[in-house]
């Protein structure tokens, strides 16, 4: 049960319920792909060159999209933490959604003019960033497979 | 007032020393007297370059040079095999010598154009952003701006992905191929080298000296100092004596102010562009539709936390009026 919590995957016991879910759903898959923009890498994977991909290639198209998705995820996040508890969240989940919004929120502060971090505390922040990013990138894609390798057992 | 001596000032007291035959004597002045001084406040710093003085003479270009030598990229060769194949090297290091535009190995160079009769020289580096898209989008943190307004790119942790270059309005920073920590990651993966770009000479600042390319000039054509100053000082002379300002609202603004005797939208259209060789067009802030959204993303945790409070409130109101029915 705890994996499942993880994973985003929360019964839907209502109209609402499955709506809300999707829209954390696709949040989230907005904020993992125009994250992934960030890193020079659409364009020289050639992922850009697919039509209809361009947009992949394009930072600052991907920097806005980054910000709208990190708004549309947080407001659901403080709705569900509102509503239902930290704990509905699972401790994994709620420690890394926490991490990366911290550190989002710090990094979208220090953007705006006037504001800016020593360079040392710029870099930490990246990589902790980062790294948190990748943390839930590799649960969630754990969770995918452990899924369909138990569905398939049965 | 401005704190800063103008280095003019110095150039003509040498040039008088010399006149009486006491080229040695300048050198007995302690350093500061003998060249311009920067306070050491901690304020944002901007320079400001009166096109006017400039004769392209490129001093300036050679002293960073000399300046900064022992930093240029030492590539080591053959260069790892990249993958895709479309991942291009980009080597300087056996074009050391190209002084016509930026380069790893060459962090300022001067541009010129005919106008209405009249050549005007540019030197031509970073602007040194107050919010720097390169800085501010480096998804490493290799990239940052210092407290003095400086923008410097990490030679230690720099990959060479080239995106600050891709986001910046001039396309500034210049990239080495087989030089850099990419080289101890995935080389054939990942990263392709270091950026490069001038970092205004932080080592001679914090002396309280100017960067090498001020020093240099026997034009006077730089001043440095803090920015309030600086720009009113580049404010109140394109007043006095007419020309144009470029940098003010460049990109949100820069803290490197040029003024010109002759409208930039002509200088724009006149000057050579291309690869290291940045535009003078106007530019829009990089950062703005982003920074427009930051207040949405900083504010919507708490209006989610309140949409969730109101609609509970309001499904027990409603709770309470079915049983009082
Ligand atoms: S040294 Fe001075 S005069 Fe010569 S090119 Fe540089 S800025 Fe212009
Ligand atoms: S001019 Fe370009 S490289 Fe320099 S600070 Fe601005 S964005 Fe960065
Ligand atoms: S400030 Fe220093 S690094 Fe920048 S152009 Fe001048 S000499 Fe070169």
């Amino acid at each position: 049960m705890a994996d499942r919590r993880l994973s985003g995957s929360f019964v839907a016991s209502s109209a609402a319920g499955t709506v809300r879910l999707g829209f954390y759903r696709l949040a989230a898959a907005a904020l993992a792909v125009s994250g992934v923009a960030q890193m020079p890498i659409f364009k020289r994977y050639y992922i850009a060159d697919i039509p209809g991909m361009a947009w992949t290639g394009d930072f600052l198209f991907t920097h806005a999209l980054h910000y709208a998705a990190a708004a549309a995820l947080l407001f659901w996040l403080g709705w569900r933490l509102a509503a239902r508890g930290a704990a509905s969240l699972g401790r994994g989940r709620l420690a890394l959604l926490g991490l990366l919004a911290l550190t989002g929120g710090a990094h979208v502060l220090s953007n705006l003019p006037g504001v800016s971090l020593s360079p040392l505390a710029a870099m930490l922040l990246d990589w902790t960033h980062l790294g948190a990013a990748m943390a839930l990138g590799i649960a969630a894609l754990a969770m995918v497979f452990n899924r369909r390798s138990r569905t398939n057992r049965r | 007032m401005l704190k800063t001596i103008d280095p003019k000032a110095r150039f003509s007291r040498r040039t008088l020393f010399k006149a009486l035959g006491l080229g040695g004597a300048a050198a007995l002045l302690p350093e500061r007297s003998r060249a311009a001084a920067l306070p050491v406040t901690g304020q944002e710093l901007a320079t400001f370059l009166d096109l006017s003085k400039c004769i392209g003479c490129g001093a300036c270009v050679e002293a960073c040079r000399v300046e900064n030598a022992a930093r240029y990229p030492e590539p080591k060769k053959p260069f790892p095999k990249m993958y895709p194949e479309r991942v291009k090297v980009e080597d300087w290091s056996d074009k050391r010598a190209v002084d016509t535009r930026l380069t790893p190995y060459n962090w300022l160079f001067i541009q010129s154009a005919a106008v209405d009769g009249r050549e005007v020289h540019i030197p031509r580096r970073c602007m040194h952003c107050q919010n720097p898209p390169c800085a501010n989008l480096c998804p490493w943190g290799a990239a940052a701006r210092e407290a003095d307004g400086t923008v410097a790119i990490n030679q230690d942790i720099c990959l060479g992905g080239a995106k600050c270059r891709d986001v910046c309005p001039w396309s500034i920073p210049q990239r080495q191929t087989g030089a850099g920590l990419y080289l101890d990651l995935m080389p054939s993966l990942a990263g392709n080298g270091v950026m490069n770009k001038c970092r205004r000479c932080p080592e001679r600042v914090a002396q309280g000296k100017m960067p090498a390319c001020i020093e240099a000039c026997p034009q006077g054509v730089q001043t440095m100092g803090p920015r309030e100053e600086i720009v009113a000082q580049a404010k109140a002379m394109a007043r006095n004596n007419g020309g144009f300002l470029y940098g003010l609202e460049e990109n949100g603004g820069t803290n490197t102010l040029y003024l010109s005797p002759v409208p930039f939208e002509k200088l724009a259209a006149a000057v050579k562009t291309g690869p290291g060789q940045p535009g003078l067009a106007a530019v829009a802030d990089v950062m703005g539709t982003s920074n427009r959204l930051a207040w949405a993303v900083l504010l919507a945790p708490l209006a989610g936390a309140a949409g969730a409070l109101l609609s509970g409130a309001r499904k027990m109101m409603g709770r309470k009026e079915d049983s009082n029915g």
